[in-house]
């Protein structure tokens, strides 16, 4: 009764309040927009696995260090579907086979260049061996796929993230500083009761955002969309409470709108290089573990093995329960932070 | 005389700081008890601790004969507090059906009551607007209304009646009365000192200190004042001279 009335006056507040609904629905929509116009490729170095004779191995692993030899076929491919390797290269004379991950345009790039190279080398040596036949096969994507295609879905969880943690932190911190929050603890409303009720009111327009910036991604800006559109819908929503129950947490601690922008640098910028966005194992030992305490880790990677290689529920649901524990944890230390305002 | 709050050697600090010092008092059924005192001698904290949103540091506090802070007491405590703590973007209809509903309210009950207090603080003609169009004394009555909402055995009141036209102050208080007689205990804090006179009893609050408290007329007959000005200059004076 009291959460249901919270949730139809938060409903109120925030059909009145067309800019801060503009910014959660239209910003990301115009920001993806933009990534997508302008988006260019850059350095990458790939990782590539060599099944084939000695003489050939050896020679590739001369001629550039991308190149780890396996002896059995199976390995590398298995390597290859864990995403230890960007592409798998088959000599077997006089024919060449070139295996790509294809999750990320760039990789897929740099791996066709290096191994380019490499045979070009060899075939100075040897040249009747192996004549332009190789064939390259995708494992997923394709050769049409763009570099907006594989950082798009980090995109879309990183923006609905963002807004959502901003707009949900900000509107609980108003509650607090217009003393309306001091006005309902005043009244019997439980501290549990204000948290649910903040999540299901803000969440009926998260689930609004989700499917539309979703929608927006696939059938607008045409990005590769494997899997189910329902599933992708699901994990940003579930991103979006995990956002929405962390940045009603963290306004408590926060004394003002201004404080309340401050924790962006703090806690959601990080985010966006732990995300998977980059790649975490090419940074410092001590640092990575550090991805595991962020959500959008789990959000951005579930959502990107969805549209990108066409994982199902069954594949996915391990992060998408994270986020729900994440989303759990935020809203009990949040009924536990609000007893600094009641300790009943 | 029934006492409905009871309040025993109360006092509150914050961090060092000692906002209240051992205050006693006792507010009896069907009374209008005001709290007097210049801002920051304590008032807000005090009707704070009572409607069971601040706990005491030391001492207790019962109202109708639980001890504070209860929800289960909460839900018969109606409570203004000193801020408008209203939700701007929503049209004052909207505010009353939030605070309502918070204190289970419903269907024709709940537009009977939106009805009967909004008549009564003078603001039917303006529930369809945005609050955020309201004047401060439109915004004061409106929160005095959400207090009314659940017909409160206890009435908690804020500085009331700040910015609020003489006319309009004359009809709440009048409204106070009835409310009053009718069996609302009502404890309301003013640095007012002819909105004191109003009250059936009168505590006077000063740096923390319960410094005196009385029926206006023995406040003033005591100290021989013809004004509670004058009674609590006497009163504070004394404090000043130890």
């Amino acid at each position: 009764m009291r959460i249901k009335a919270l949730v139809i006056r938060i409903i109120r507040q925030f059909i009145r309040d067309k800019r801060t609904l503009a910014m959660m629905f239209i910003a990301p929509l115009f920001i993806l927009t933009l990534v997508n116009l302008v988006f260019s490729s850059n350095d990458y170095e790939p990782k590539i696995g060599v099944i084939s004779d000695q003489k050939v191995v050896d020679q590739l692993k001369s001629s550039d260090q991308a190149f780890t030899v396996y002896q059995n076929k199976s390995k590398a491919h298995q390597d290859l579907a864990d995403e230890k390797l960007d592409a798998v290269i088959e000599v077997t004379f006089p024919s060449t086979t070139i295996t790509l991950e294809g999750s990320n345009p760039t990789a897929n790039k740099a791996s066709i260049l290096t191994i380019e190279k490499a045979l070009k080398s060899i075939q100075t040596q040897d040249t009747n061996k192996i004549k332009g036949n190789s064939e390259i096969i995708y494992l997923h994507g394709s050769a049409d796929m763009e570099t907006f295609d594989y950082i798009g879905p980090f995109l879309i969880g990183f923006f609905i993230f963002f807004f959502v943690f901003l707009i949900s932190g900000v509107s609980f911190l108003r509650e607090r500083t217009s003393g309306t929050l001091e006005r309902l603890l005043a009244t019997p409303m439980r501290r549990w009761e204000m948290v649910v009720g903040y999540v299901l009111g803000f969440g009926i327009f998260t689930i609004l955002q989700s499917a539309i910036i979703v929608s927006f991604a696939i059938y607008v800006l045409d990005i590769k969309m494997a899997g189910s559109i329902w599933l992708v819908t699901l994990i940003t929503l579930m991103l979006a409470i995990t956002a929405l129950s962390l940045g009603t947490l963290l306004s408590a601690f926060a004394k003002n709108e201004l404080q309340m922008i401050q924790f962006i640098p703090l806690i959601v910028v990080p985010q966006v290089f732990f995300s998977g966005l980059f790649s975490i194992e090419t940074m410092a030992d001590w640092l990575q573990p550090l991805s595991m305490i962020m959500p959008l880790t789990y959000g951005g990677k579930a959502i990107r093995d969805v549209m990108i290689q066409g994982d199902g529920l069954g594949m996915v649901y391990g992060n998408v329960l994270v986020l729900l524990v994440f989303s759990l944890l935020f809203m009990l230390l949040n009924v536990l932070a609000l007893k600094k305002h009641r300790k009943l | 005389m029934e006492p409905v709050i009871k309040v025993t050697n109360v006092s509150k600090d914050y961090q060092s700081h000692q906002v209240l010092k051992n205050i006693d008092l006792t507010v009896n059924n069907n009374e209008i008890y005001g709290l007097l005192g210049p801002s920051g001698a304590g008032k807000t904290t005090l009707v704070k601790m009572i409607a069971g949103i601040e706990t005491p540091t030391n001492g207790s506090i019962s109202v109708l004969h639980s001890s504070m802070p209860s929800l289960n007491i909460m839900s018969q405590i109606g409570f203004m507090a000193q801020s408008d703590a209203l939700y701007g973007e929503l049209s004052g209809r909207e505010n009353l059906e939030f605070f309502s509903a918070i204190y289970g309210l419903k269907g024709q009950k709940q537009k009977e009551r939106i009805h009967q207090v909004s008549e009564l603080v003078n603001l039917s003609k303006f529930l369809q607007k945005p609050v955020n169009q309201y004047s401060g004394g439109m915004k004061r009555r409106l929160s005095l209304a959400a207090a009314l909402l659940h017909e409160p055995k206890i009435l908690i009141l804020d500085e009331p009646t700040v910015g609020i036209d003489p006319v309009l102050r004359q009809s709440i208080w009048d409204e106070l009365y009835k409310l009053s007689k009718s069996g609302t205990t009502i404890l309301v804090t003013t640095h007012v000192m002819d909105e004191a006179e109003k009250c059936g009893q009168l505590g006077m609050l000063r740096d923390g200190k319960l410094i005196a408290s009385g029926t206006p007329q023995e406040l003033k007959n005591v100290t021989s004042s013809a004004s509670i000005e004058d009674a609590f200059l006497y009163y504070g004076g004394v404090q000043h001279e130890n």
